[in-house]
Parts: C-alpha cells; sequence; structure tokens
C-alpha cells in the first residue's frame, strides 16, 4: 500500500515538474556521499559556486540564467544512470559526471540522445579522436597524457634516460585505474623500464599487501592512480614503510589537500600531477563576495581555492566558455545541446581570456577542432609541502609525448569504431 | 464477501491444483499481467524505464532465484553478486563471439552456464551449513569478481577491463545499446520475469519444492524419507543460479550496457539481493518481487520527496536514505520477520473471514 502511495505520489509530481524551457540547464552529478566523497564534494562546490557567480555578476551566459540540476551518484553507476535519465528530460546541455564508469555508461547514451558529454581528465581517453566520439570531449587532457607527463618528467629527472630502472603503479583496480596501463606498458618498452603493476580494490581501504611488495621490491618510483579514500590510505602506507615520498607521484586525481592531510608531516614531499594551476585567483574573492556572501554557496563554502575546487570551477568555466560559444556561433541566447556541441568543438581558451574571467594561468591556451577533442593534455608536477600545508608547483606544464599517445588513441578509437558501426567523421 | 473459495467449485483435479484457488486472485493476477504487458508498455518513458521498471523486474529474478535456494532450501547464499556477474560476462562473451545469434538465446545459455557455475561452488554444502556456507559462498563472490577482473579473455582485453554491450535484436527491434526503445527494453525483461516466476512457482509447488523444503527443514529426517542431499541440494544451486545468471545476464546488457565487475557486481549486490529476499519474505515468490519493489523503488521515491519535492541538499537526501532504509529493515525484522509476503498473507486471511472476523 505504502508503494502505491509513493508511486502515486511520483507520478503526479513528474506530471506537474514539466520542463521550464527559459534556462540553460546544467545538471551536477555529485557525489558528496560514500567513500570518494572527499574528492566529489569540494569538485562540485567549485562547479556550482561558478555557475552561480555568473548568475549573480552576469545574469547568467550571455542573458540567459543557469539552473543547476543537481543529483547524488555515490560514484555508483546505476544511480549515475538514474541520474542521468532523470535530468535529461529538463533540457541538460553538458554532462560532466566526474566519474570514469558512470561516463563509460554515458558515451553511448548521450551519444544517442545527442547531449554531449564532457569528461576533462577522466573518461575513456581515446574520446580525443572527435572524429569517432562527436559527443564526447576530453579536453584539456586525459589519462594517457597524464602518464606521459609523469615519464617525462622522471627522464628529465634522471638525465633523459629511465633504462632498468623500476616503476610501480597503484592504481584504483577499475576503467579508471587500468586506463594508463596501455600507454606506460608502451613507455616502458621505450624508454627501457621494469613497469610493475599493482592493483588496489574498490574503495581502497584495503593495501597492506601491495605496499608490503613494494617494500620488498623497492622500484625506484611508485606511479598511483587513485581516487577517494585510497589516496589517503597510499600515503599513509607509503609513510609506515618508509618509501621515499620523493618518488612517489600521484596523477591529478591523486593529489589534493584531503589526500595527504591525514599523514600529517610524513606525506610532506609527495609528488602529484595537476592539470590546473592553484593559486590566489582574483575570481575567488568574487565567488567570496557575490556567492558565498550571498548565501548561495554549494556546500558548506569551506572548500573555496582548493586544488578540486579549483578544477571544480575550471571545468564549470570551459562549459560556460563553450555555451557562449555556442551562442556566438548560433546568434540566440537559449541554445540546445547540439548548439553547446558546435561550441565546444569551437572553443578556443587563450591566456587573455582567462586573465579576463579572474583565473590567469589557470590552464594552459588549447582550442578544440573536430578531429581534437582532447586539448594539449598538459601537466604540472607540484609537491605537498606539510609544514605550511600547500602545494608548490615544481615544473612548468609539460608536454606529453603525442608520438606514442597519439597513435594509441588512433587505435582504439578505431576498435571502438568497428564494435558499434561508427563511420568517422564531422557532425 | 468476493475474496473466498466458497461458490468456486472445482470439477477437476486440474482445476483444484491451480495457482490461484481462489477466483478473486486469478482475476487480479490476469489484471496485473494485462497492466504489465498492455497499459505499460505504451506509457514507459525513458526515465521510468531506465531507473525504475528494467531494475525492478531484473532484481526480482535474481530475488527468485536466491530465494529458491536461501528462501527454499534453507541455503544462505553470499555469492549472489558473483554469479550474476558470470551470467553477465557470460553473455558478454556470447553476444560478441558469436553476434548472429538471437540475444534471448544467449541470455538463456548464461542462465546455462551460470546454474553449472553455481552447481560447483554448491558441493560444499553437502559438508557444511548455514554460517559456515555463507563464508563458503563469499569465497564464490571474492573469487568471480578477482577472476573476471584478473582474466583478460573475459572482457576481450578491453583496455578499460569493462565490457559492453554491442548492439543486439529481438525482431526489428534494439533491445540492448543505446539505441533500445524503453518499452523494448522493459517488454524483453518483463517476458523472461513473468516466464521466470511461472517456471519458479510450479517448481516450487511440485515434488522438487517439497524436497527443497524438505532438506530446508530438517536434512537428516528428509533424508530418511528419501530425499537424496546430494542431488537436492546441487539441484537448488544450479537452478538458484540459473535464475541469478539469467538476471546478471539482463542487467549488463540491457540495462547498464556497460559494466565494471567490482563495481556492478561486488559483495553488495549480494547484500541487495540478500535483503530484497528477507524483507520480501523467505519462501514466497511474491516476496521476491515485494522486496525488489521495496529496494528498487524506496530510494528513488526517497530522492525524489527529498530533493525534488522538499529541495533539501542532495547529500543530506542520501544520507536520509541509508538511515531510512536501515530503520526500516530493522523494523521489518522486529514486527515481520517473515516479510511482505506474510502482511500479504495475512491481509489474504483476513479478507477470506470479512465481514465477520473472529
Amino acid at each position: 500500500m505504502k508503494m502505491k502511495k509513493l508511486a502515486a505520489l511520483a507520478i503526479a509530481a513528474s506530471v506537474t515538474a514539466a520542463p521550464v524551457m527559459a534556462e540553460l540547464v546544467i545538471p551536477d552529478l555529485s557525489y558528496r556521499t560514500g567513500p570518494y566523497a572527499a574528492g566529489g564534494t569540494p569538485f562540485s562546490d567549485g562547479y556550482q559556486d561558478y555557475f552561480n557567480l555568473l548568475n549573480a555578476r552576469d545574469g547568467g551566459i550571455g542573458g540567459e540564467p543557469v539552473r543547476i540540476l543537481e543529483c547524488e551518484t555515490g560514484y555508483s553507476t546505476e544511480r549515475g544512470v538514474e541520474c542521468y535519465e532523470s535530468t535529461k528530460g529538463e533540457g541538460a546541455l553538458i554532462y560532466q559526471p566526474l566519474s570514469t564508469g558512470i561516463a563509460y555508461q554515458l558515451i553511448p547514451k548521450t551519444t544517442a540522445d545527442q547531449i554531449p558529454l564532457h569528461t576533462m581528465g577522466y573518461g575513456r581517453t581515446s574520446a580525443a579522436d572527435g572524429e569517432v566520439f562527436n559527443w564526447v570531449f576530453n579536453y584539456p587532457a586525459n589519462y594517457w597524457d597524464a602518464a606521459s607527463v609523469m615519464v617525462n618528467y622522471l627522464l628529465d629527472e634522471n638525465g633523459g634516460s629511465l633504462d632498468g630502472k623500476t616503476l610501480a603503479l597503484v592504481y584504483h583496480n577499475s576503467a579508471y585505474g587500468k586506463e594508463p596501463i596501455r600507454t606506460l606498458e608502451t613507455l616502458s618498452e621505450m624508454h627501457g623500464f621494469n613497469l610493475t603493476q599493482l592493483a588496489v580494490d574498490h574503495p581502497g581501504q584495503e593495501q597492506k599487501s601491495q605496499w608490503l611488495q613494494i617494500r620488498r621490491e623497492r622500484p625506484d618510483y611508485v606511479l598511483m592512480w587513485g581516487w577517494g579514500v585510497m589516496n589517503q590510505v597510499a600515503i599513509q602506507e607509503a609513510a609506515n614503510i618508509g618509501f621515499p615520498m620523493e618518488n612517489f607521484i600521484g596523477n591529478w586525481w591523486a593529489g589534493a589537500e584531503h589526500d595527504v592531510t591525514p599523514a600529517g608531516a610524513a606525506a610532506n614531499g609527495y609528488k602529484s600531477l595537476n592539470m590546473n594551476r592553484i593559486d590566489d585567483l582574483p575570481v575567488f574573492a568574487e565567488i567570496s563576495s557575490l556567492v558565498h556572501d550571498a548565501g548561495n554557496a554549494a556546500g558548506d563554502g569551506s572548500n573555496i581555492g582548493k586544488v578540486l575546487y579549483t578544477r571544480g570551477m575550471y571545468a564549470a568555466m570551459l562549459a560556460a566558455e563553450a555555451i557562449a560559444k555556442a551562442q556566438e556561433i548560433h546568434g540566440v541566447a537559449q541554445v540546445t545541446p547540439a548548439m553547446v556541441r558546435d561550441g565546444m568543438e569551437a572553443l578556443e581558451i587563450t591566456d587573455a581570456r582567462m586573465e579576463e574571467l579572474g583565473m590567469a594561468q589557470i590552464g594552459p591556451a588549447f582550442s578544440v577542432s573536430c578531429q581534437d577533442h582532447g586539448g594539449t593534455g598538459f601537466g604540472i608536477v607540484q609537491e605537498w609541502d606539510a609544514a605550511s600545508g600547500t602545494w608548490t608547483a615544481l615544473t612548468d606544464y609539460i608536454a606529453p609525448d603525442d608520438s606514442v599517445t597519439g597513435p594509441l588513441v588512433t587505435e582504439d578509437a578505431a576498435a571502438f569504431a568497428a564494435e558499434n558501426n561508427i563511420t568517422p567523421g564531422c557532425l | 464477501m468476493f475474496y473466498r473459495e466458497a461458490g468456486d467449485f472445482k470439477t477437476s483435479y486440474a482445476e483444484d491444483n491451480q495457482t490461484f484457488p481462489i477466483k478473486f486472485d486469478r482475476y487480479r493476477y490476469w489484471l496485473v499481467l494485462a497492466v504489465a504487458y498492455l497499459v505499460i508498455p505504451f506509457m514507459i518513458n525513458d526515465y521510468w524505464a531506465n531507473a525504475i521498471f528494467v531494475p525492478f523486474l531484473i532484481y526480482a529474478i535474481a530475488a527468485i532465484g536466491l530465494n529458491i535456494l536461501t528462501g527454499y532450501c534453507g541455503q544462505v547464499s553470499l555469492g549472489t553478486g558473483g554469479f550474476m556477474a558470470v551470467g553477465a560476462y557470460a553473455c558478454y562473451k556470447l553476444m560478441t563471439a558469436f553476434p548472429d545469434v538471437n540475444i534471448v538465446f544467449h541470455i538463456l545459455v548464461s542462465g546455462g552456464v551460470t546454474a553449472m557455475v553455481g552447481a560447483a561452488f554448491g558441493l560444499p554444502s553437502l559438508r557444511i551449513k548455514g554460517f559456515y556456507l555463507a563464508v563458503a559462498t563469499l569465497a564464490a563472490q571474492f573469487f568471480l569478481v578477482w577472476l573476471f577482473n584478473k582474466v583478460g579473455w573475459f572482457y576481450n582485453y578491453s583496455a578499460s577491463g569493462q565490457i559492453s554491450a554491442p548492439e543486439r535484436f529481438v525482431g526489428p527491434f534494439a533491445v540492448t545499446g543505446p539505441n533500445a526503445a524503453p518499452w523494448a527494453q522493459y517488454m524483453i525483461c518483463l517476458v523472461f520475469v513473468t516466464v521466470c516466476a511461472v517456471v519458479a512457482r510450479n517448481l516450487t509447488r511440485g515434488t522438487l519444492g517439497r524436497k527443497l523444503m524438505a532438506i530446508r527443514d530438517m536434512d537428516i529426517a528428509a533424508e530418511i524419507i528419501g530425499v537424496n542431499p546430494l542431488r537436492t541440494k546441487l539441484t537448488a544451486f544450479a537452478i538458484s543460479s540459473f535464475f541469478i545468471g539469467i538476471s546478471g545476464a539482463l542487467f549488463f546488457a540491457v540495462y547498464l550496457g556497460a559494466v565494471e565487475v567490482g563495481e556492478a557486481f561486488g559483495i553488495q549486490k549480494s547484500f541487495l539481493v540478500l535483503f530484497m529476499v528477507i524483507i520480501g519474505g523467505l519462501g514466497s515468490i511474491f516476496g521476491s518481487f515485494a522486496g525488489a519493489a521495496f529496494l528498487v523503488l524506496l530510494p528513488v521515491a526517497l530522492k525524489f520527496v527529498g530533493s525534488d519535492l522538499m529541495g533539501w541538499p542532495t547529500d543530506l537526501v542520501s544520507h536520509l536514505q541509508l538511515v531510512i532504509i536501515g530503520a526500516l529493515i530493522m523494523f521489518f525484522l522486529i514486527k515481520e520477520p517473515h516479510g511482505l509476503a506474510q502482511l500479504w498473507r495475512v491481509t489474504k486471511e483476513k479478507l477470506r473471514l470479512w465481514p465477520f472476523p473472529h
């Protein structure tokens, strides 16, 4: 009986909740609960705060207010699908799920429904091939770029040769963690280093045996593809076995404040990649005064300026710029998802534009084209200073080795195209 | 008045043995089927299919499968997630190896493969019982997930370790892949659910069901009266795994489309299906449906009420959901240990006595 009442209620409400068309609808598939909440919360805060800033300062994008639809996925693919289905009917313009698992679910679905999907620095790497993945974008960088950037950095540290060195990859045992393996294998043949692969199962709290193996084998470097609680545990375990932190490098999802603080001073010197700079950007002051002081902060407002907050805001900025571009191309303020896709494909982020937006140098300048949905792939290496509690950039943007990642992307995209009967081409 | 045996005269053994001896129940059964087959497919949209009906139907098959093993035969299993993974990976391998064969056969064969795997993992049940058997099936769960993660052959050596369902058709209609119409996804699940439920119901009403229940109630006594425990327990594992394999194949091919074994078929899935069986009612086919509906619909309903109607923050709603579902599970276990099916049974009993309760 209870179920019938609830179902009746749901039917009644879904009838009344008709889509309101005079807005730009941006779904935020966030996760503020579960083992990955530590990363999901600041990202979502930054994402929403930036759109709220646009609403408060500019009245939205091109005069159209933005409406954010937040939906909690808990990093679970099933709930991600449910969120996608419940938000797409409202006129969602672009999806950024912040989960490689959900991204894999959504790639075929968004393509069939013709809604652009932007997986910034995550998701399926070969989506960089825009002729096969017309509706999927992963600029400014992807996992294979990250793997290549790491190796390039290590090459630089070791005088240009990694011959005979051993690199261990500690990875989340999922599509996310397995992504870089193919590139690292190619690179290990190319540069003559040995690659040890150590899988950590979801959610990543149990890593004793992996770190025991590292302790026994003493690899020269440990690379990590971790997320959520896995990062904190890995850094603590590395500290426990006395692995030198300066030889421990996480990717850009394993390098936020909350990953290193639990290990305290022992985490000092831990390195990670970053695809965006962290700085005291002028835009934060605007968010503070126009959004937070007005009581519109997403979350509790405590995350402003943090690594993942900055990245969430960066993601929102890229989406907003693409929408603005779409409005410019099509000459209408009320854009459709298909128009946003055109805007994304014509997107050009310049240093001057970033400065104008109050986030100078937040990312590399790049432009997107029909063929290349992947951006530049640049990454910086940053180091954690436990005493002052800050990340310091050690390098400028390092370029990946496109001659390695390029053919891999083409090969994987061609396999996907063959599997799904896609004829590559521009829309 | 309308719900009673009186006046409904049976003139043959077949009539006397039918599933629903009461006229009202028979009409209700046909009405439910009519609505499911003739009304819902015309009203369904993407959201209702993907968020509610398809997962409900698929979990119902899994719950029926586990109910045969745990509810009817008394063998506690925590390996449901692993067996669903077997169904999913079997279906994937078949779909990619034999693209010209109809998906329906792939799903059935996946069930068969799972039945064999399930029977193999059921062997320890001959020597161990209760908690110890639960631990043995738990080992199956972890072993199978590890296997599908470790051995590249199962996922055709894809870079991400994911399996994704190619587009497959039943007649001219796509049922898997992103272009499948919601009604087509719904219909294929509905057909499988109907067949599975009818088969399960009749299996459990007949000799086999009685053997299973005899083993459940007291295995030594059952052996003395001539029930072969080896054959009966392995049959229970095989039949149960067959249903669970079908649900795993549908879960992967029709519902999600792309699956990662650790995330989709982890231990939490085993617990979810076990909760469905316990809340719905052990040893009842209707209970399997009730439990599946309860655990699929409740989170969606709570989310709807919390975030869409009340506008509460999504994390608060998500946490509340855990609290409420946990509280409801405890409430049911204390107040109605026989599950939702028992509530239904009591209602029916009251209806029979109405209007003169005693």
